[in-house]
């Protein structure tokens, strides 16, 4: 057992690689997933080990073979839908938010649905509206989802393992920015438990929770802060649901400032969710209000000039902790 | 192949717009590929070249106040419709007098002067609007005909199919114009599109029919037809136009490991859409080949003045990135 530097990319290949050599129920279903391997080359090689009969290429046909993935889970298999950009669960919308979300409550828990969604978030790819949002705040708010957001390799083999092995539907949303990100992956059999938040760096003066692609903004922004004397926390839940509201309580309570930081847009999104559990939980401790810090409330714009704009970024968050923790 | 034969005078003519059309798509297409092997271009685009003659041969029949809705292989519909390169060009360089003021880029160049209602990143997702353009038609009274472009990859989704049936109920003028090129990004046809192509819309009793979408007389002899019949009120019309990309699925895509390199040449040998229509038309001895050069020269100055505009051309202001969410 040891631990190696693999990509983002190659620690989720590797994690449904592990779980597809432990259980012949799971198996892969979408777009150019077999012998091209996904456009972003994540499931590279895949194929040659688990033949084309585990690892499914489908028309270009998102609704349909979402809907075959939640019937083959309700039957004794365990799917891996993939969604190719996170844009296009706009088309898997009915599959996963009427049909799996609700197949277990409705029947009084008669039936499951181990179904995993694998789709992406992230912009300034330069590809425009239609393929750069994080929509992960979507399906966070429907009752009967679990909702992953791996910030980095590590969280990304450990959280897509634990979701394969879950028996309720859960989206994982992958940075499709990071997918050549580096860092260290241990190579034995691991698991991330849903709920549970990661607290990335210590410190004392603010609380910066972040999600996925902005937890290095976070840290980014922390380094900054050091600089001028603000010790910052950084905390990732690694899901937005199942949420572990105590610890993102318990850090705003002990630093008495909290920022929130995620890629979604930013009304009605991930950051006010996140912002008014700790302003419920910790009240009495907080100094100022909770700050959030989401993707501009416009459709992602091609040119990078405009683009580059609507993303958080380390030097906008460093700012707002600095502004806020002057604020006596 | 060279079966069509060309009425002198008026049609000698257009035959020479069309194949100026063709030959200006094909030069703005090797000069994007150019910005994006120069890395002066921001993220990717899907290049028109071999297929030329579908939107040439389609647009040919259709007036300016046609509408057309496109795909994210849409550079050649935008042109065949009338917009100009300078301001294509500045689009894909997310430039501020690009058609979309650099917001959309090379999958959603929109011109409504044109009759473009736009390009689409979502594969099949214009079906709906190509339709309800027709509907709109039809409730204003005008003559006005939709093109819904599409590819074999868009043949996936259900709401082509939905579409088809309402435009059928109700006899809408919309032709829904199929680029069969063989491939959805890394998949063939073969893999993903069971029983008949024509089969489909004629399930639904919308007409449909096949054509050499590398012969620009044939597109456009078959598309008039098409187009007088749906301005008559006599309904919708399908049209797979049988065609090929030379280039990858986008620019990056440079290995097409999916295809062989003796296919690629079969197609660009023998069914080249430029060379079937300049060979048939000096074999009925109309022109000479430096009629063609002289084409050649044209477009080619057309092109470099296009791209040197739009390489000197401003950036959006940082202001514009808030600006076009809502129309009031
Ligand atoms: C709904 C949706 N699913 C997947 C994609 C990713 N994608 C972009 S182009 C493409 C292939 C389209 O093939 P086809 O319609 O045949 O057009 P072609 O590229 O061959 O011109 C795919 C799968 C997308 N853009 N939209
Ligand atoms: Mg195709």
């Amino acid at each position: 057992m040891g631990v190696r530097e693999l990509t983002y990319g190659e620690a989720v290949r590797e994690a449904i690689a592990e779980e597809m050599r432990r259980d012949p129920r799971v198996f892969l279903i979408g777009e150019d997933v077999a012998e091209a391997g996904h456009p972003f080359k994540t499931l590279l090689g895949l194929v040659d080990e688990f033949g084309t009969k585990r690892i499914i290429d489908t028309p270009i046909s998102e609704p349909g073979y979402a809907g075959i993935g939640v019937g083959a889970a309700m039957t004794g298999m365990r799917p891996i839908v993939d969604v190719m950009f996170g844009d296009f669960i706009t088309l898997t919308m009915d599959q996963m938010v009427n049909q799996a979300a609700k197949a277990h409550y409705m029947s009084g828990g008669k039936i499951k649905v181990p179904i995993v969604f694998r789709t992406t978030l992230g912009a300034t790819r330069r590809s425009a509206a239609q393929h750069s949002q994080s929509l992960h705040a979507w399906v966070s708010h429907v009752p009967g989802l679990k909702v992953a957001l791996p910030s980095g390799p590590y969280e990304a083999k450990g959280l897509m393992k634990t979701a394969i092995r879950d028996d309720s539907p859960v989206v994982i949303f992958e940075d499709k920015m990071m997918y050549r990100v580096k860092g260290p992956v241990p190579d034995d059999d691991y698991t991330i438990p849903f709920g549970v938040a990661e607290v990335k760096r210590e410190g004392r003066d603010v609380t910066i929770v972040a999600t996925s692609s902005m937890v290095d903004v976070a840290l980014g922004a922390a380094k900054k802060l050091d600089e001028v004397g603000i010790s910052a926390e950084v905390i990732d839940p690694r899901t937005t649901w199942p949420l572990d509201k105590d610890a993102l309580i318990d850090s705003a309570k002990k630093t008495s400032r909290a920022i929130v930081v995620d890629e979604g847009y930013e009304r009605y999104g991930v950051t006010a969710e996140i912002a008014s559990v700790i302003a419920d939980g910790a009240f009495y401790y907080l100094d100022a209000p909770v700050k959030r810090v989401g993707a501009m409330d416009v459709p992602v714009p091609f040119s990078p000039v405009l683009e580059d704009l609507t993303v958080p970024n380390d030097q906008r968050v460093f700012e707002i902790a600095r502004d806020l923790c002057q604020k006596k | 192949m060279t079966t069509q034969t060309i009425e002198p005078r008026m049609e000698l003519e257009q035959h020479l717009h069309m194949y100026r059309q063709m030959a200006k798509i094909r030069a703005f297409e090797e000069q994007v590929n150019e910005l994006y092997k120069g890395a002066k271009m921001p993220g990717l685009a899907h290049l028109y070249v071999g297929e030329e003659a579908v939107a040439v041969g389609v647009c040919e029949a259709l007036r300016r106040d046609d509408f057309i809705t496109s795909t994210h292989r849409g550079h050649g519909h935008c042109l065949a419709k009338g917009a100009a390169v300078h301001r294509m060009f500045a689009e894909l360089l997310g430039k501020e007098p690009g058609y979309c003021r650099g917001k959309g880029g090379s999958m959603h160049i929109a011109d409504p002067e044109t009759g473009n209602l736009g390009a689409n990143a979502i594969v099949g997702g214009s079906a709906g609007i190509a339709t309800g353009a027709a509907l709109s038609a039809k409730m204003r009274g005008s003559d006005q005909v939709a093109v819904c472009f599409f590819g074999d990859g868009a043949l996936g989704q259900g709401l082509l199919y939905e579409s088809m049936n309402m435009a059928a109920l109700w006899q809408l003028p919309v032709i829904y114009v199929c680029e069969n090129n063989l491939y959805g990004e890394y998949t063939p046809g073969h893999e993903t599109i069971a029983g008949d192509i024509l089969a489909r819309p004629r399930a639904v009793g919308v007409h449909a029919e096949s054509v050499d979408g590398q012969d620009v007389t044939a597109v456009f002899s078959a598309m008039r037809k098409l187009v007088e019949r749906a301005r008559r009120g006599e309904g919708p019309a399908f049209l797979e136009a049988k065609t090929y990309r030379y280039y990858g699925h986008h620019v990056g895509d440079v290995n097409r490991e999916y295809r062989t390199r003796e296919e690629e040449k079969e197609w660009m040998t023998k069914h080249d859409p430029l060379q079937t229509l300049a060979t048939r038309l000096m074999q009925q001895r109309l022109v000479d080949t430096e009629t063609f050069d002289r084409i050649a020269a044209d477009v080619k100055t057309e092109v470099e003045k296009g791209v040197e505009y739009a390489l000197a051309a401003p950036y959006p202001s940082p202001e514009q990135v808030t600006e076009d969410v809502y129309s009031s």
